[in-house]
């Protein structure tokens, strides 16, 4: 479902991401480990088309997202670190806006509003403002925009940050659901999580892949964060302290 | 066509909900008031004062379209120098910078679609704004009989000179993601258009000529004059369309950089 083949994106002369190449197949939840500044928000950027590759291709359900954009992106529902909202609108027009810029006709939009708000459990705030909604309920929000297309695939990077663990759970279990017929590429730091939701892991370390595999043959001997800790560990120190936290 | 409109509709929307609107639009009824008052009462003085001369010729030659259209409608290009910054500069700096920006990016849409979206949106306030200025002549044609051609076609100048202020505005907002800087730039840079022309008269003929064409007031003047001229409509479209392009080459960098 998602293909990236030998990826590699240059900043200037700062490489952010080093040929890497990765596949997550059609219903699988990938989990995106990686320290701080290792990559994986930029090679969300380049899956989702927000951002061009330097060299290598990504392929999306069979499409190339260069050379056929378009239909990638009707196929990608994408929440950014921060969810990308507009808080001067409400959270119904709010969803009918990106329902309508994603490429539901006006028919569709109720429908899919209506469906998206419930399952996201934004039913008592659909009327409020969203620059007045607190941290969970814009992630909520956030999540909600990336599915009100009814996308194969979905991308969200770093899903339940700064959420209590309350609203952690609930948008776990969420993607959960979600996932079966959709694939899911998800960026995390929690390592519980990972274990918890998804089938493959890929770990990347500045700019590269460390490993992947499939959860249960990385965990069948050492516990998920031995796992993350001997791979990221390899070549530089410091950047162990930051990862421990 | 459906997304253009979807954005210029969000966009028009958000001018309404913030106090934007509200601030710009008050703004530019009380300078306009204030200069309208001010030249009435000139006007008026100037009447009193000839008709104590009793002069007949001298108060023939007193006319509300020279005395009071005209140079309202100069002031208030000058009021829209600075306020069409001010409208603009959230356009696309706002966006990159709250991370909508992404949103949009990653949406099955066109850059094209994205950039006539905004234009069209901040279009329709324009319209707005000149719509509400034309409360000036209509008091005029009520108490006076001013020449209606001359004032419409001095309203379409302003349309279309605000049109010109609002690519150039979405052009600069389109380069950064700090509205500051995006309305500096504009508004330098719609300053410059609007006094290139004055050292043209001691630039000699060719490079003169060239300045003159260049200036946003030379066009304009015409249109207030109430002389409707193809090369004056030509030249606001091209500079609408060539900000337009940028604007659209701008947006398009980020995705093929």
């Amino acid at each position: 479902m998602i293909e990236v083949d030998h990826l590699t994106k240059r900043y200037g002369d700062l490489m952010a991401v080093r040929d890497i190449s990765f596949e997550a197949k059609k219903g699988e939840i990938l989990g995106f480990l990686g320290p701080n500044g290792a990559g994986k928000t930029t090679t969300m950027r380049v899956i989702t088309g927000f951002l061009p590759a330097t060299t290598g291709t990504v392929r999306v359900a069979g499409f190339d997202i260069f050379e056929q954009a378009h239909e990638v992106r009707q196929r990608i529902g994408y929440l950014p670190e921060n969810p990308p909202l507009y808080n001067d609108m409400t959270v119904s027009s709010y969803l009918a806006f990106v329902g309508r810029i994603k490429g539901l006709t006006r028919n569709e939009i109720p429908d899919a509003s209506d469906r998206t708000i419930e399952r996201c459990g934004l039913t008592d705030v659909h009327n409020r403002v969203l620059g007045h909604l607190s941290k969970g309920f814009r992630q909520r929000v956030g999540l909600a925009q990336a599915l009100i297309h009814d996308p194969s695939v979905l991308v969200l990077d770093e899903p339940t940050i700064g959420l209590d663990p309350r609203q952690i759970i609930d948008i776990r279990s969420l993607i959960r659901d979600l996932s079966g017929e959709r694939t899911v590429i998800l960026s995390t730091h929690i390592l519980p999580e990972v274990a918890q939701l998804c089938d493959k892991v890929v770990i990347i370390n500045r700019g590269r892949i460390a490993v992947e595999d499939s959860i249960s043959n990385l965990t069948a001997v050492l516990s998920l964060e031995e796992v993350f800790l001997k791979y990221i560990t390899s070549d530089v120190a410091p950047l162990t302290a930051e990862a421990a936290l | 066509m459906k997304n253009t409109l979807t954005i210029a509709a969000r966009d028009l929307r958000s001018y309404f909900t913030s106090p934007i609107a509200y601030v710009v639009l008050t703004g530019f009824l009380v300078l306009g008031g204030w200069f309208f008052f001010n030249l009435l009462s000139n006007f008026n003085q100037l009447l009193m004062a000839y008709m104590g001369y009793q002069m007949p010729e001298l108060l023939d030659s007193l006319n509300l379209n020279e005395l009071v259209v005209a140079p309202l409608l100069h002031n208030l290009a000058v009021v829209l120098v600075i306020l069409v910054p001010m409208i603009t500069m959230r356009t696309f700096a706002e966006e990159k910078r709250s991370g909508t920006y992404e949103l949009l990016m990653t949406s099955p849409i066109h850059v094209g679609e994205i950039v006539a979206g905004k234009f069209l949106g901040a279009f329709v306030f324009i319209l707005l704004m000149v719509l509400l200025t034309a409360i000036y002549p209509v008091i005029l044609l009520w108490y006076g009989d001013p020449e209606v051609g001359v004032i419409l076609s001095g309203l379409l100048g302003l349309l279309l000179l605000g049109s010109s202020f609002v690519a150039v505005g979405l052009f600069t907002s389109s380069l950064t993601d700090n509205q500051i800087v995006a309305a500096v730039s504009c508004l330098v840079t719609l300053l410059f258009l609007y006094i290139i022309a004055w050292p043209a008269q001691s630039a000699g003929e060719g490079l003169g000529g060239l300045l003159r064409y260049l200036s946003l007031t030379e066009h304009y003047g015409e249109l207030v004059k109430g002389v409707i001229d193809t090369r004056d409509l030509v030249y606001f479209l091209s500079v609408i369309a060539l900000a337009l392009f940028l604007t659209v080459r701008s947006v398009e960098s980020l995705r093929w950089r």
